[in-house]
């Protein structure tokens, strides 16, 4: 209980939680709904449903952004409501609505973009019989077989015709729901206990949502399976650093393990090897450096809206504990091992740049991508310092938008059997779509920094933060990490606007309205982000973390 | 006995469990090696937390074996959904995703 009085650690203050609440509170109702409506009643009021949520739950941040509210530990110190805690909430739920905008859509891929229902398939083979739907002759739980559906952007839902595709697993809401819940309570976690339960209830769901692709099954199952083994070999890390941790502190509060290390000399191996094996735990689950190996591999496999949910609120999630577990539990020993980590975030710019380059594939680009840009963020995050926080924060900000916006441009170019992924996909595209080409080539000079978009505010928010903090060859590393993944996304742009498009080459699915809402306000935030942050930087920097 | 050796036999399991995840190829052994490395933590939380005098280690030792469990759900199904498409569980034949 700490210093708080029984009373205040047994009372629960609601107003502080509400997110929280609703997040995970709604993700339950989500699984009662699954269970009591109607089959082609489901997807429509999930969605809503999911989106309400989210939305109201986002008011709450606001509300109690705006409110004045002081910062509060609650639920007995195991979380902590502050100002950068409500930051990343406000962030991870507005990433939420794009995310399951774009989950739902089924103006792309026809049915949706996740397995088809087996009640939906069997009742389709039925009506169609076996002529035009070849699928499940070999007893797989696939949708594969729902070839070539000509025109896109069809409309389902109630009494469904012969042509239209069977309906997606609608189990995906409840997924999605539960994940953010578990990325809610990762990020505001005030003790180490806490923060493993919230990873496994935000790693569980995504482990699952990676497989289950409509199309490409074989690739989207080998994602989840490298993804669910490496994660579970990841957390096992994690845990047994908490183990040692508490066997140095006797507690496993942030805010304690920070006092014993300022206390009375006691051993520091088990301190320094508590905190190594917990830093792996939560470097894998940021995709950052050395620990990064299942990135490429999962972003490529899992169906393209999962990898934007996953890229974009799983790295914001991530580097919010990391933040608070440097910040609260580790700042006061920080001279002693920030060295190791300069290490990392050089691994982490290093091998994201230059196996960025080697890439065909634009997906296993982006995952590249990320793993140099979480590189850039840990430079923040190491400079423990309030411009170091708000750095990070505003670039997790920044870097989510334009990542979900990217990964909604890949999903429309098509080729005959989904996505076109390949980067030869990519050549003329400003002719076949000058919008969708204009699109992308902003979203990727923003992930290079250009300056008027968020990617150059972020990077020199955090850039400076470390410079000021002494770590100038750490930022000097990065700058040329920089210029050098330049290269590789203007050669996207140089590939759609400077050569011919292939005869056979991909189509552009025209999207339908909600993975066009979804673009439009990652684009839109990319640049808004750019032109004026003068309002994100100061809410980023508010306050700091509370012990 | 010191409560130390308790420690030690707890790293050994926990090694034993690392490198068993990174030498054996069938699914279902590398997760059971995870499950090895997962129980060796609880041998740990539980001695520490004899030696510290508390018992909140016992209480973290109730939750990591029910998110054990909940994590054993989600990997079988995942390791059985993939045996079904390839009729394999070795990892090493799960290789399309590369480079």
């Amino acid at each position: 209980m700490g210093s708080q009085s029984f009373s205040d650690a047994l009372g629960v203050d609601y107003g502080a939680l509400a997110p929280l609440l609703i997040v995970l509170g709604g993700a339950c109702v989500s699984v009662l709904l699954e269970a009591v409506l109607p089959r082609v009643r489901r997807r429509s009021v999930q969605l809503v449903f999911s989106l309400a949520v989210v939305v109201v739950a986002l008011a709450a941040v606001i509300i109690r952004a705006t409110s004045g509210a002081g910062d509060v530990v609650v639920l007995a110190g195991s979380l902590s409501v502050d100002a950068p805690g409500l930051f990343l909430w406000g962030t991870l739920l507005a990433l939420a609505v794009p995310s399951v905008l774009m989950l739902a859509d089924r103006s792309v891929e026809p049915g949706g973009v996740f397995v088809a229902d087996p009640e939906a398939l069997a009742e389709a083979q039925e009506r169609v019989g076996a002529g035009s739907l070849r699928s499940t002759s070999s007893g797989l739980p696939s949708g594969t077989g729902t070839d070539t559906h000509g025109v896109v952007g069809r409309r389902g839902g109630a009494g469904p015709e012969p042509t239209t595709p069977p309906e997606m697993h609608t189990e995906i809401f409840p997924f999605v729901l539960f994940a953010l819940g578990g990325m809610l309570a990762f990020s505001a976690a005030n003790d180490l206990l806490t923060m493993f339960v919230a990873l496994e209830v935000l790693s569980l769901p995504l482990y699952l949502l990676c497989g289950l692709a409509r199309r490409r099954r074989l690739l989207s199952q080998e994602a989840a399976v490298k993804y669910f083994l490496l994660g579970a070999f990841a957390s096992a890390f994690f845990l047994y650093g908490v183990a040692l941790l508490y066997g140095y502190a006797g507690s496993v509060r942030l805010a304690d393990i920070a006092a014993s290390a300022a206390g009375p000399l006691r051993s520091d191996a088990l301190l320094f090897a508590g905190l190594a094996l917990l830093v792996v735990g939560l470097m894998f689950k940021a995709s950052v450096g050395p620990f990064h190996t299942w990135t490429p591999d999962v972003y490529q496999g899992a169906p393209t809206p999962v990898t934007a949910f996953m890229a974009a609120c799983t790295k914001v999630a991530a580097f919010g504990a990391i933040l608070r577990v440097f910040t609260v539990a580790f700042g006061t020993t920080a001279l002693e091992w920030r060295g190791v980590l300069w290490a990392v975030a050089i691994a982490s710019m290093v091998i994201g740049t230059v196996l960025g380059i080697t890439q065909t594939d634009l997906k296993r680009m982006v995952a590249y991508s990320s793993v140099a840009h979480a590189g850039f963020i840990l430079i923040g995050c190491l400079a423990i310092t309030p411009a170091g926080l708000s750095g990070t924060l505003f670039y997790l900000l920044a870097y989510g938008f334009t990542t979900i916006a990217i990964l909604g441009l890949v999903s429309l170019v098509r080729s005959g059997d989904g996505e076109a992924g390949h980067l030869s996909g990519y050549a003329g595209l400003a002719q076949r779509s000058p919008v969708v080409a204009a699109a992308l080539s902003f979203c990727l000079l923003a992930l290079a920094g250009v300056p008027l978009t968020s990617g150059f505010t972020a990077k020199f928010a955090v850039f400076s933060a470390g410079l000021a903090d002494g770590m100038a060859p750490l930022v000097i590393v990065g700058l040329v990490c920089s210029a050098i993944a330049a290269f590789f996304y203007l050669r996207v742009i140089v590939l759609m606007y400077f050569s011919d498009p292939a005869p056979d080459g991909p189509t552009v699915s025209l999207p339908g309205p909600m993975t066009t809402v979804a673009i439009t306000l990652g684009v839109a935030v990319t640049l808004l982000l750019g032109v004026l942050p003068t309002a994100a930087l100061e809410w980023a920097g508010a306050g700091t973390f509370l012990g | 006995m010191s409560p130390t050796n308790y420690l030690l036999l707890s790293a050994l399991l926990f090694s034993i469990g690392t490198v068993g995840v990174l030498v054996r190829r069938n699914a279902i052994v590398v997760f059971m090696c995870v499950e090895l490395m997962l129980n060796a933590v609880n041998l740990s939380l539980v001695t520490f937390s004899r030696i510290n005098g508390s018992l909140d280690g016992q209480v973290m030792a109730f939750f990591v074996m029910v998110v054990a469990a909940a994590e054993v759900v989600v990997g079988l199904s995942i390791i059985m959904a993939i045996f079904r498409t390839r009729r394999t569980a070795s990892v090493d034949d799960a290789n399309l995703l590369k480079y």
